[in-house]
């Protein structure tokens, strides 16, 4: 309960500033609704804002699931093969100049207006840092410890999986907790580009009837959903760092 | 250990165009301790590497050879400063290391007579994180032991430890790799002089030899001749540029 009590304190901090700001500005409700307001609004449509929102859960999940595993893949062949990565990397990198925005309407184009387009543009955004952060981790092992390993007459392969791959579990861990907070942008983003379901869809929705109530409680619904999540992969990557360092070692 | 062959390495080392060191000659003979002293980066550590046959940054004109014209990398196992144990196994599958790195079924008896060896039976289902300094140390030795190869090559693996626990594992390095081929590179003239059948002195120039009590290691450290050719050897690397 402790550890509660500074975020608790955080979010009761925001609340009451956003009130003073409406009591100090005089905002009508249709520009700025109150806490009260938006929360009372997301009570009552609390079942449409559960199914938009598991909706955008889905994507963000899958997308999630999706871009992790291809990030891993994509490390660790990089890392087996430094010649390819040499190669590989600064496409990587180039392709993180383009905004994902500026590619959101081709992929609506490309997968559609259901869930597939909004998963692809998760799996997008946190593809590069799940990969570099991982590549990072495999790539920094002790080279004493490779000279020893190959001492030993190490295979490759073996040397991969027994010695870099758990070595660089908690720079993959980063890179997921990272990316659990990235992927919700990628779907919302998605979503708004062309969408007949989920929060980013909602939110337009609400916007453009003047529900601003309505839109801030999805927006709110949003920032649970993606908090939940990073909580979630954080304690996660918490418990698989703890079993695979069961101790630091000097 | 009857096979333990005798090693010699011969040539110049450079490092872009310069010279490391040059006209060394160096020979360890089977079954024996021989110390490699010299000043930090006058190259032994390289020496080392070169025995190992792992890449170094420069170039070696020369040869190195065993006694049997056999390679010597497969046959010879390597203890460095810092243990290496990986934190994520336990002490057990940090000992079985190697066969786990070659893909093959570790023998874990053999491993457990090892870690008995060093003397750390009740911690071998412990991590390296619960060990201490000196612990980790003899779970590395009990690593190289495991390999069971008629050479070791150890860089300087005794010089983290506090004085009491080097000592401790001096003894028993002494005892376990006795009648293997071992050198030992180490910047403790004391240790040379416990442990060494012969010292070898690596200047630019080459390899020169020194001196050491007819006494058969490990001699201990209390022996008015030890004590007396370490002072002397003290004072001569203080004197080498």
């Amino acid at each position: 309960m402790n550890r509660l009590r500074y975020p608790l304190f955080a979010a009761l901090l925001g609340i009451g500033v956003w009130q003073i700001v409406i009591w100090a500005t005089n905002a009508p409700h249709f520009i700025l609704p109150s806490p009260w307001r938006v929360a009372n609004t997301g009570y009552e449509y609390r079942s449409l804002i559960a199914q938009h929102a598991l909706i955008t859960a889905t994507e963000v999940v899958v997308g999630l699931l999706i871009g992790a595993i291809l990030g891993a893949i994509t490390a660790v062949q990089l890392a087996a093969a430094p010649r390819v990565a040499n190669l590989i990397l600064p496409i990587l990198v180039f392709t993180q100049a383009v905004p994902v925005f500026a590619l959101a309407p081709i992929l609506t184009l490309w997968f559609g207006y259901g869930m597939a387009s909004k998963i692809v543009m998760a799996v997008l955004i946190i593809y590069f840092p799940v990969t570099s952060s991982f590549y990072d981790g495999l790539t920094r092992v002790t080279p004493a410890l490779l000279d020893l390993a190959k001492t030993m007459g190490a295979l490759d392969r073996q040397v991969m999986l027994r010695v870099k791959i758990p070595h660089a579990l908690p720079s993959l861990g980063s890179g997921l907790k990272l990316a659990a907070v990235y992927a919700p942008i990628g779907a919302v983003i998605g979503e708004w580009v062309g969408s007949s379901q989920g929060l980013g869809y909602l939110m337009l929705l609400a916007n453009g009837r003047a529900k601003i109530d309505l839109m801030f409680a999805s927006l709110i619904a949003l920032a649970v959903l993606t908090v939940t999540l990073h909580l979630l992969v954080s304690a996660l990557v918490n418990r698989m760092n703890r079993m695979s360092h069961a101790t630091p070692s000097a | 250990m009857t096979d333990a062959p005798g090693i010699t390495l011969q040539g110049d080392y450079l490092i872009e165009q310069k010279p490391l060191f040059t006209g060394v000659d160096l020979t360890v003979p089977a079954g024996q301790w021989t110390c490699l002293l010299g000043r930090s980066g006058v190259g032994k550590s390289t020496i080392l590497r070169l025995l190992l046959g792992l890449d170094t940054s420069g170039q070696f004109n020369g040869q190195v050879r065993a006694n049997d014209d056999r390679a010597i990398g497969p046959r010879a196992s390597y203890m460095a400063q810092s243990d290496l144990l990986l934190p994520w196994l336990n002490l057990r599958e940090n000992v079985v290391l190697g066969a786990r790195l070659r893909h093959e079924k570790p023998d874990l008896s053999k491993a457990d007579t090892m870690i008995a060896r060093v003397g750390l039976s009740a911690y071998a289902t412990k991590k390296p994180g619960a060990l201490s300094g000196g612990m980790r140390q003899r779970a590395a030795l009990a690593r190289t032991l495991m390999e069971d190869r008629p050479i070791a090559l150890l860089d300087e693996p005794f010089s983290a430890l506090d004085a009491g626990t080097r000592a401790d594992m001096q003894d028993l390095a002494a005892e376990v790799l006795q009648g293997k081929t071992v050198l030992l590179v180490t910047h403790d003239p004391a240790e040379a002089c416990r442990l060494g059948h012969q010292i070898a002195l690596l200047t630019p120039a080459g390899i020169a030899p020194w001196e050491l009590p007819d006494t058969a290691p490990i001699r201990s450290a209390d022996d008015p001749q030890t004590l007396q050719a370490q002072a002397a050897l003290l004072s001569y690397l203080r004197a080498v540029p």
